[in-house]
């Protein structure tokens, strides 16, 4: 039986992974990603978990670590910087293959390359997922663990500060989980077998030292990962001459300035990706296969058009009309983010594309 | 006191911890090397089983044998402080 | 095998590897201090019967040869942060006794704030450390325990107050926090000691197992490679250098730790 309530975005995706059975949350207060803690600190112990404000980032990702090489779904938040701080610890969760839900409540959208890439060491990918509402936010995290289990890869959430302090309506659908193979990987003591190693570094098999087929298997899923969890919106795509392409609640105010577009007789659409990684560039090839040009927003100085390009192959013009917007915090909403800003640019660089 | 020690020469690393540990002074040092090209123990006569080469021993190479004389109280962790 | 004087029928077996050593064969230098731990830390957790719920948390050193040879869960962290690590296993899993197992580099230096935070807040797992003042896997460099004058290619000539301060007493620092319920510093460079380390780790252990709060076991070892002496020298080397600054002893045991 669900039921909508208003919830700050922060406090929803919270009460959406304890109800996927997160049991385990460690973190430390950085803006705009603390509420989350806040939440956390109350609501774990109310469902029989724990919940630690760890004294750094690094220690509190090394809890996580533990949770969750213990078999016990695990969650972390924090924003960019303190994300910065966690990466050699997430380029070897990947490695060891341990299943975790990290969030980053971006300030701004600089965070992609750090996310998408990887700020870590290594060979290793997280999978990235960006919603654009409070509901979409709790859908994706109910997911993430899911995939973070069904895969053995760790999966991170991109908000940012509307995300988190934005309260809107949101669902906690019951989840159809498909059946996931039990945790025979974890440490939880070697009752009736041998000793197991979770390890980074080589073979969990006691003896082993075939370092090799380990440290394959951490990269060798990858392309697995690219075909199955590609996630992405879009729309007024088929016959426009101009596609706007646009992540996180950014491209919720793209998708309004479309529209306003739209009605104002400009043919313009829009791709959204859902999934930073797997990145969907089959939508973004398939939408320069039929526009006149495709333009970028995106609160950073110019990272997501990387991936466009790449996808789009200079098939036609491409635009950046994003750009670096903060508020005086830092921490916030700068100037650039309104739909009478981005309408504008859409319709700077729209003669150029029916031409 | 009946007793002696195996010694694995193979797996020995020729490090030489147990030779000045033991109380009897029976153990001594190869002139031949083993696979790997360490010197090992060699054991004399009049070992008396009381384990401190395997004890000492970084490479686990003895095996302490003894003739049980009476009840007695090995290294047990339940040594009163 | 060399059996001069094999066993006699009348004789027991009365020393053996440990059961849950898999395997005898390591690749730690002749002469180390380490496997001399290992060895007491495996017995005890055959002798206590806990093996079925024991979650090892290996640091990064030469000792992380160690896990593929052990018949326990091994959680492998990074370099400095088993503690935290441990943390979140026991906070998960407050039943499985867990440690840590960790050198100077990876506890002192790398990871100070770990093991200090994981002590003040009293959890619930035993720390343990293999000093021999020296960084052995990376070949021979400084960490915040080498002695001072002590040589290494860090500080060559000797560790100097002017050049390179002074090295951190860590069960000292430890024992300090109130969370801290038990604090010792052994050693395995003579027999009596290795049964004085043996103590003191099933007392740290004992510490766990009755939830009196964060445990802590300091066990000065021989790292005759790193401190440019022969094997045979180790035991004297740590005798007249590492244990001058580091004494021996239980630092702290009281009850009651965590409420």
């Amino acid at each position: 039986m669900s039921r909508r309530v208003l919830m700050e975005g922060s406090c929803a995706m919270a009460e959406g992974a304890l109800q996927v059975g997160c049991r385990f949350y460690a973190g430390y207060p950085i803006t705009p990603s603390t509420e989350i803690l806040e939440y956390m600190a109350v609501r774990m112990p109310q469902v029989g978990g724990v919940c630690m404000n760890a004294e750094s980032e690094i220690e509190a990702i090394g809890m996580v670590w533990g949770a969750a090489g213990c078999g016990v779904r695990s969650m972390i938040a924090s924003t960019g910087q303190g994300i910065s701080l966690m990466q050699e610890s997430f380029a070897e969760l990947a490695n060891a293959q341990i299943p975790i839900v990290a969030v980053n409540m971006c300030r701004g959208q600089g965070d992609y390359f750090q996310a998408t890439r990887g700020g870590g060491h290594g060979d290793y990918r997280f999978i990235v997922l960006a919603p654009a509402s409070a509901q979409e936010a709790v859908d994706l995290i109910q997911e993430a663990f899911y995939l973070a289990d069904k895969w053995r890869n760790p999966v991170l959430i991109m908000g940012d500060f509307l995300l988190a302090h934005t309260s809107e309506l949101v669902e906690f659908r019951p989840s159809d989980e498909l059946e996931l193979p039990p945790k025979t990987w974890a440490t939880t003591g070697a009752q009736g077998r041998r000793g197991i190693t979770l390890s980074p570094l080589g073979p969990s098999e006691k003896l082993s030292t075939d370092l090799a087929s380990a440290l394959g298997k951490v990269t060798e899923k990858h392309p697995a990962i690219r075909a199955a969890e590609v996630r992405v919106d879009s729309g007024w795509v088929d016959d426009a001459d101009l596609v706007v392409i646009a992540f996180g609640f950014p491209g919720r105010f793209v998708k309004y300035a479309v529209r306003l577009a739209r009605e104002q007789g400009l043919r313009v659409g829009y791709v959204r990706p859902i999934s930073l990684w797997p990145f969907p560039s089959a939508a973004i090839a398939e939408a320069a296969a039929r526009a006149k040009a495709l333009a970028v927003f995106e609160l950073n100085a110019g990272q997501m058009i990387e991936d466009v390009q790449l996808a789009a192959l200079g098939r036609v013009p491409l635009h950046a009309i994003g750009g670096i917007s903060q508020d005086h915090s830092g921490f916030g909403v700068g100037p650039a983010l309104t739909v009478e800003n981005i309408l504008g640019r859409i319709r700077d660089v729209y003669p150029r594309a029916a031409a | 006191m009946r007793a002696t020690v195996t010694i694995d020469i193979e797996t020995c690393k020729g490090c030489v911890l147990c030779v000045p540990v033991c109380p009897p002074r029976v153990l001594v040092m190869s002139e031949a090397v083993n696979a790997k090209g360490y010197r090992y123990p060699l054991l004399l006569e009049g070992c008396t089983g009381c384990e401190l080469c395997a004890k000492v021993c970084p490479d686990y190479c003895f095996e302490v044998y003894r003739e049980p004389l009476e009840e007695r109280r090995t290294d047990s962790a339940a040594v009163p402080p | 095998m060399n059996q001069p004087l094999a066993p006699t029928p009348d004789m027991r077996k009365v020393f053996d590897k440990p059961d849950l050593l898999l395997k005898t064969e390591h690749s730690l230098c002749p002469g180390c201090g380490e496997p001399i731990a290992l060895r007491l830390m495996l017995e005890l957790i055959q002798e206590l019967g806990l093996r079925d719920r024991t979650i090892c948390v290996a640091g990064i050193g030469c000792y992380t040869a160690f896990p593929m040879i052990m018949d326990v869960d091994v959680l492998q962290a990074l370099h400095g942060r088993a503690p935290s690590v441990a943390t979140g296993a026991k906070r998960v899993r407050p039943d499985a006794f867990v440690f840590t197992m960790q050198g100077d580099g990876d506890m002192v230096s790398e990871g100070l704030q770990e093991v200090i935070h994981s002590a003040a807040r009293g959890e619930r797992f035993t720390a343990v450390v293999l000093n021999n003042g020296v960084f052995g896997e990376t070949g021979g460099h400084a960490t915040a325990t080498t002695v001072l004058g002590q040589h290494t290619k860090t500080t060559p000539g000797g560790r100097n107050l002017e050049l390179h301060g002074n090295p951190i007493k860590i069960s000292e620092l430890i024992a300090q926090l109130d969370g801290a319920a038990y604090v010792a510093r052994a050693s395995v460079h003579t027999p009596s000691s290795i049964k004085l380390t043996r103590q003191y780790l099933h007392d740290a252990f004992q510490c766990q197992l009755a939830g009196r709060g964060f445990s802590f076991v300091e066990i000065l070892t021989m790292c005759p490679t790193d401190w440019f002496v022969p094997p045979e020298a180790g035991p004297g080397w740590l005798a007249d250098n590492l244990k001058k600054t580091y004494p021996l002893g239980v630092i702290k045991d009281q009850e009651g730790a965590r409420g």
